[in-house]
């Protein structure tokens, strides 16, 4: 009978492997199964948002936030230009506000399927991903007729949105939020009434509420073990707190706790819309500051104002008044925020961009520790990050 | 201000007299700016001490004010999750100095934050247990953001002879013979 050897192992995980979500490479230390230390390297996809965004003008920069997490662009266009709206302390109208949520949380849906289909496949449940994939494309469908675009959609705009809502454009949201809580069942009916999937998820990747603090993980990590923290309610932006939703909390902080978190995130989403839709006021989609937005093509004909107006904005863009601001918004996967400051130039001296997938992934090597190699790939899963998030 | 944040900085402007040197604010948001030395003392004071406890350091970064002097801003963070509330604490480093005691031991989240702008600055963080590049590769030269940093395209270098007519851009293949 051959002797056991109690060697560690180190082994690469990645960059390049399916189950890791991107390019995201660790380095771990295994003694047989068990995992004794794993070390995230991160940087592969590292593109130089920061550095560019201080090149470009406010509204030129509005391309970068959706392609830095490319599955939640409307929350992060939002996140982004509700940085400057602040910093130039302008007000934003209600209804461009309300379209705004309504949009913010049809993309919580999307990202949450994508990260409920990934996740499934990870497990090899091959089927829940293209359930969810199909149903995500519908939601794809509607920010097409909004903006042109699936995924870059450069919809928002700094005071208000670009154009106003397609015609029938609430109808068809309604019709397919009305889909969403049976899909929904039935995804759960594939998943947690799935032996596999409980016996893999239940239990693992367990980070206490105390460790999640001190890693500053936020989203459904820090919730997934009890802390309740939303930046939705805890520092209501664009209107959240005209509606009334739950923040769902985990006990146990394992993998099986955050699932059904964003399970039923997607369903107060849902709520939200309904609100939302329910209650869309009249007027107009974007701030009548001229200083700030465009004028309407039909006054350029009629005034010299307007065109003096239009040339300025456009070679030149908007000056803020010298100053710092931080503005968050809930993303799904935590608090996403944007750290601009202005020396009162037409670009901005710095754009910070706090990511939640970076800090939740720190927090990795706390939930693998002593776990098998098979539940890294849980773990990871479980986290839900974006590598365009993480190395930025 | 809020009126519990202002209770905040009274306090502690009360039990650490002299450490924070400036209040800013600007659209509702505080920022206090202490000294290098003390940077580390005001944290741990707003962790563990203060009216209301700031157990969360969300975000840690720095930025470049070429040409001010001092150059750098160190900025920390911190949110307290219930009540709800936002702090920043900033230092300052100059040129030549770019020390700053490291967040680590208050809160393991500094890690990665301090990693990347160390690679991104070059600002040096004592007693850090790890200092080495995060985003960047490991041989890269110079601080990316950094001011004085460029921005520019490599350039793409053609070699040899580009033909002047598309269908001559397919290479030859020798026939048979030659």
């Amino acid at each position: 009978m051959a002797t056991m050897t109690h060697e560690t192992l180190t082994i690469n995980m990645g960059p390049q492997h399916p189950a890791t979500h991107g390019v995201l490479r660790l380095v771990l230390d295994l003694e047989g199964e068990v995992v004794v230390s794993a070390r995230p390297v991160i940087g592969y996809l590292h593109t130089g948002f920061e550095k560019e965004m201080e090149t470009r003008t406010y509204h030129q920069n509005i391309v970068f936030p959706p392609r830095v997490d490319y599955l939640a662009t409307m929350i992060e266009e939002v996140a982004y230009v509700q940085a400057v709206e602040k910093l130039l302390d302008l007000a934003v109208p209600k209804r461009a506000q309300y379209i705004r949520v309504i949009l913010m949380e049809l993309s919580r849906i999307a990202s949450h399927l994508v990260w409920l289909g990934t996740s499934a496949i990870d497990l090899n449940i091959t089927s829940a991903f293209m359930y969810t994939f199909a149903f995500r494309e519908k939601i794809l469908d509607l920010f097409e007729e909004v903006s042109g675009q699936r995924m870059m959609h450069g919809y928002m705009r700094v005071g208000g949105l670009q154009w106003d809502l397609p015609e029938g454009f609430e109808q068809r949201v309604s019709a397919l939020i009305e889909e969403l809580p049976g899909r929904l069942d039935e995804y759960e009916r594939l998943l947690t009434d799935n032996l596999i999937w409980r016996e893999r998820l239940e239990g693992v990747a367990v980070i206490s509420a105390a460790d999640a603090v001190r890693y500053a993980c936020t989203g459904p990590v820090l919730r997934g073990s009890g802390v309740d923290y939303d930046v939705r309610k805890a520092f209501p932006y664009c209107s959240y707190e005209d509606f009334a939703f739950d923040v769902p909390l985990g006990q146990r902080g394992d993998a099986f706790d955050r699932y059904t978190i964003r399970m039923e995130e997607m369903r107060q989403s849902r709520r939200i819309i309904l609100q939302a839709l329910d209650r869309l006021p009249d007027g107009p989609i974007i701030t009548d500051d001229r200083k700030v937005v465009l004028p309407p093509r039909r006054e350029l004909v009629r005034s010299m104002e307007a065109v003096i107006h239009q040339f300025k904005l456009v070679s030149e863009g908007f000056h803020p008044p010298p100053g710092e601001v931080y503005a968050a918004v809930e993303s799904p996967r935590g608090e996403k925020g944007y750290y601009i400051i202005s020396d009162g130039g037409n670009r901005p001296a710095r754009v910070r961009i706090r990511a939640p997938s970076f800090t939740n992934l720190q927090a990795l090597p706390v939930m693998v520790y002593r776990g098998t190699i098979a539940d890294v790939v849980v773990a990871i899963a479980s986290i839900d990050i974006v590598l365009g998030d993480v190395d930025r | 201000m809020a009126d519990a944040l202002r209770a905040v900085v009274d306090a502690l402007r009360a039990a650490l007299p002299e450490a924070v040197d400036e209040v800013a604010e600007f659209r509702g948001e505080t920022t206090l700016i202490v000294g290098r030395e003390r940077v580390l003392e005001v944290l741990a004071y707003l962790r563990d001490r203060a009216t209301l406890r700031f157990p969360v350091l969300m975000d840690l970064t720095a930025l470049d004010r070429l040409p001010a002097e001092p150059r750098f801003e160190v900025v920390y963070f911190v949110t307290s999750l219930d009540p709800p509330a936002r702090l920043r604490v900033k230092t300052r480093v100059g040129e030549g100095d770019l020390v700053v005691p490291t967040a680590t031991v208050l809160w393991p989240a500094a890690d990665w934050l301090e990693r990347e702008v160390y690679d991104l600055f070059g600002i040096q963080f004592s007693g850090h247990p790890g200092l080495t590049r995060i985003l960047m590769p490991d041989d890269w030269e110079g601080h990316p953001l950094r001011k004085d940093f460029p921005l520019v395209e490599e350039p793409v270098e053609f070699v040899g002879r580009v033909p002047k007519v598309p269908s001559r851009i397919i290479p030859d293949v020798p026939s048979k013979g030659e």
